[in-house]
């Protein structure tokens, strides 16, 4: 495995930049989020198969941005989630040191051109074994999905870790949070679960960088991220456009084509 | 006064029956595909086995995570309002570890304060808590550290500690609640000397009452700000916490009828302090983890006389990223204020 | 006598074709099912697909959402952005169960009064046959304690 730690290490001591996004060793033998700002808080700093999580939503959070430029270490769902937000202009293109693997050594990107070209040598897709829950989900009937879905969103306590784990989920003010008038119910009701879920998936409709981060976060176990999944798959099947593989903002649902084809509108 | 019974794997079997004969529905935790979470059972086979703790806690019991307060119509000239009668089925909690019966003071401190909660109380009145004290721990646990230990009775109306040789358990008879489910099946409860048992081991990681009193001179301290670097602001902690009891008040409504519902709240999220008029006084996430912190170990003291943590460990556990509670109090108590 | 179900359908319709032709279609006397309650929007591309849900969510046992053809909008492009936003919200309903025959999307001019009525006599007699929206009607009330 590369070095990503020595090197952002290196970058952090030559005052490149003034924090780094890593991992550290967690409770129970996971990994878990580390920002270090400090040499002192860098010591405990990890990179090995067990740092899956995408760190990208740390790139747009206040209280981490106010330390300046950031490092952070990157697998692929990180940096395709970097890639996006730089495409929507929440980071600024240069501002962050996004180190990968490239084969043995690191890579230290610094750019949206470099991090494109980049991911266009990664293939990884969802996993195997989502896309097998996905196929069995979309063979089953309507009425069959529709019990799927009430039974694993009766477990749904509205606690957002869903969304805020999402690195594309990073308005201030929410959705949810809108209370004149309450779009959406807050109770975690069956109501207010199918509604908050449905919303959400739409607003992440071809933004997903399928990282399944909100599956991970969720603490019931509810396979959130197929929602997302299906929503981005939808896009890109559609309209051919995909969430973090360009610089440049293609985003299926603010943009047309006059002969857009569909097979259902009388 | 405790006394200590044994009752066999058979007996307890009979004690299950016995308790929805007479109109109690059972709840414990179950193994559903891989996750343990509190669900109706029948029988004794139907409880996990060989599982640390539910994911939720059984505050659900008692505060469920949506509850009807009350509903109305409206017609052109007046209003037809009715208050919600709360649902408090006798209900006996099964298998629930001791950490977690303890919990339920910490509720009773705040739904009985000064107003007495209606609903809570309807609920809590109609509970009974058999607790199974703990063969097993892991590395998020601390009892230990905040006045509780594996084998606890604190909070439990029977307390099961189960036999070396899996024949059964040890039952202490605690409470009136107690009495009233061993009087079901008296012969079911064979009176015995209290048998060898080996709780969990869980270690003390700091000291807490040093940490209380420390905690009014850490107000400012930079600690709290590196500590919530890494946390999201989600309300996972806070829900599966057996102790928080913070909740938000919904109207649902529209031009004809509407209800009024309540709901957990997390001080966590981001708009849980933010006044109409546009101040927050707690809009870093570092003031509000703070918070949650001072909360459960400073203000609880002060205003209860408790503390309002039970060391479970199910926030860390939640936490989709690992926002560790004992490290963190750890760090805290050795800190150099 | 049998009580016939009779159902609750909302169309969304944008002001300048579809709610036009459906006022065409009163003005021409073509006779047509009552069980449609219309809510004008200026244009289709206005429609959040929250008030599709919202729709179901109210009673609706069935939703028609109805605007200019493409080319033809009269904000030029909010059409075709409605169009894809239906194309992917539709799937996603799909995804989650949602019975989406009860949705009929559809394009109808200023000057197609005929074709409003048609559209609304084909979508209640579907939704007449398909019965009560009972899958989300249930959902009111459920996971409250």
């Amino acid at each position: 495995m590369a070095d990503l730690v020595s090197q952002a290490k290196e970058l952090l001591d030559s005052g490149a930049v003034q924090v780094i996004i890593g991992y550290a060793a967690g409770t129970n033998g996971t990994r878990r989020p580390h920002v270090a700002r400090s040499a002192a808080q860098a010591a405990c700093l990890v990179f090995d198969e067990g740092c899956v999580q995408n760190l990208a939503s740390y790139l747009v959070k206040p209280e981490v941005k106010r330390f300046g430029k950031a490092a952070i270490l990157a697998r692929t769902a990180t940096a395709r989630a970097a890639l996006q937000l730089m495409a929507e202009r929440q980071i600024a293109d240069g501002s962050v040191r996004i180190l990968v693997e490239a084969g043995d050594s690191v890579a230290v990107l610094d750019s949206a051109e470099a991090l494109e070209a980049h991911l266009a040598l990664q293939a990884e897709g969802i996993s195997a074994k989502d896309r097998e829950l996905l196929e069995r989900l979309r063979a089953m009937t309507h009425a069959e999905r529709w019990a799927f879905w009430q039974k694993e969103l009766a477990r749904c306590v509205k606690c957002y870790a869903c969304r805020n784990s999402c690195p594309m989920c990073y308005c201030e003010r929410c959705t949810m949070d809108c209370n004149r008038p309450q779009w959406v119910p807050v109770p975690s009701h069956a109501v207010g679960n199918l509604e908050y879920h449905t919303v959400r998936a739409m607003h992440l409709a071809g933004r997903c960088v399928e990282c399944g981060e909100c599956g991970r976060a969720c603490p019931v176990g509810i396979p959130v991220h197929l929602m997302t999944f299906h929503a981005e798959d939808s896009v890109r099947r559609q309209f051919g456009s995909e969430a973090g593989r360009t610089a440049k903002l293609d985003y299926a649902l603010s943009t047309f084509k006059p002969d857009d084809k569909e097979t259902f509108i009388r | 006064m405790a006394e200590t019974y044994t009752i066999s794997n058979e007996a307890l079997d009979r004690l299950f029956q016995a308790m929805a004969q007479d109109g109690r529905r059972i709840l414990a935790p179950v193994d559903a595909d891989g996750r343990i979470e509190l669900q109706l059972v029948a029988r004794p086979a139907d409880v996990a086995q060989g599982y640390l703790q539910t994911i939720l806690s059984a505050k659900e019991t008692v505060f469920p995570k949506v509850e009807r307060l009350l509903s109305y119509e409206l017609e052109p000239s007046k209003v037809d309002l009715k208050d919600a009668t709360p649902q408090a089925l006798p209900t006996v909690l099964f298998g629930i570890r001791p950490c977690e019966a303890s919990a339920f003071a910490a509720l009773d401190a705040v739904f009985n304060w000064d107003t007495r909660d209606a609903f809570f109380n309807a609920r809590w009145q109609n509970l009974a808590v058999i607790g199974m004290a703990c063969t097993q721990s892991d590395a998020a646990c601390f009892c230990t550290s905040v006045g509780g230990a594996p084998d606890s009775t604190k909070g439990s109306d029977i307390l099961l500690k189960p036999l070396a040789d899996a024949s059964g358990y040890q039952a202490e008879v605690l409470t009136d609640k107690g009495r009233a489910i061993q009087a079901l099946v008296p012969e079911c409860f064979l009176s015995s000397e209290p048998s060898p048992f080996s709780p969990a081991v869980v270690e003390s990681a700091f000291d807490q009452p040093a940490l209380t009193a420390k905690l009014p001179g850490l107000f400012d301290n930079e600690l709290w700000v590196d500590q919530s670097l890494r946390c999201i602001g989600c309300g996972a902690c806070a829900f599966v916490c057996p102790t928080c009891v913070c909740f938000d008040i919904q109207e649902e409504a529209d031009a004809k009828k509407g209800e009024r519902l309540r709901c957990w709240d997390s001080c966590g999220f981001s708009m849980f302090t933010l006044h109409a008029s546009g101040h927050n006084p707690r809009e870093k996430q570092s003031q509000r983890w703070r918070q949650r912190v001072y909360h459960k170990f400073s203000y609880y003291p002060q205003r209860y006389g408790m503390l309002g943590c039970v060391g479970c460990g199910k926030c860390t556990r939640a936490c989709p990223v690992d926002m560790n509670l004992k490290e963190h109090l750890k760090d805290a108590a050795e800190v150099q204020a | 006598m049998n009580e016939r179900f009779e159902p609750k359908i909302t169309a969304f319709v944008c002001n300048w074709c579809t709610y036009a032709g459906a006022d065409l279609t009163g003005t021409s006397r073509i006779k047509y099912a009552s069980n449609v309650r219309i809510i004008r929007v200026p244009c289709t591309g206005r429609i959040d697909f929250m008030l599709i849900l919202k729709a179901f969510e109210r009673g609706s046992d069935g939703v028609i959402v109805s605007g200019c053809h493409p080319n033809d909008c009269h904000y030029t492009s909010g059409n075709y952005h409605a169009r894809r936003r239906w194309m992917v919200f539709k799937e996603q309903l799909e995804f989650m169960g949602v019975d989406t025959d009860r949705i009929t999307f559809s394009w109808v001019s200023a000057a197609e009064g005929a074709k409003w009525a048609e559209l609304v006599n084909d979508v209640t007699a579907k939704i007449r046959a398909l019965g009560p929206h009972e899958a989300f009607h249930a959902l009111a009330g459920q996971g409250i304690n």
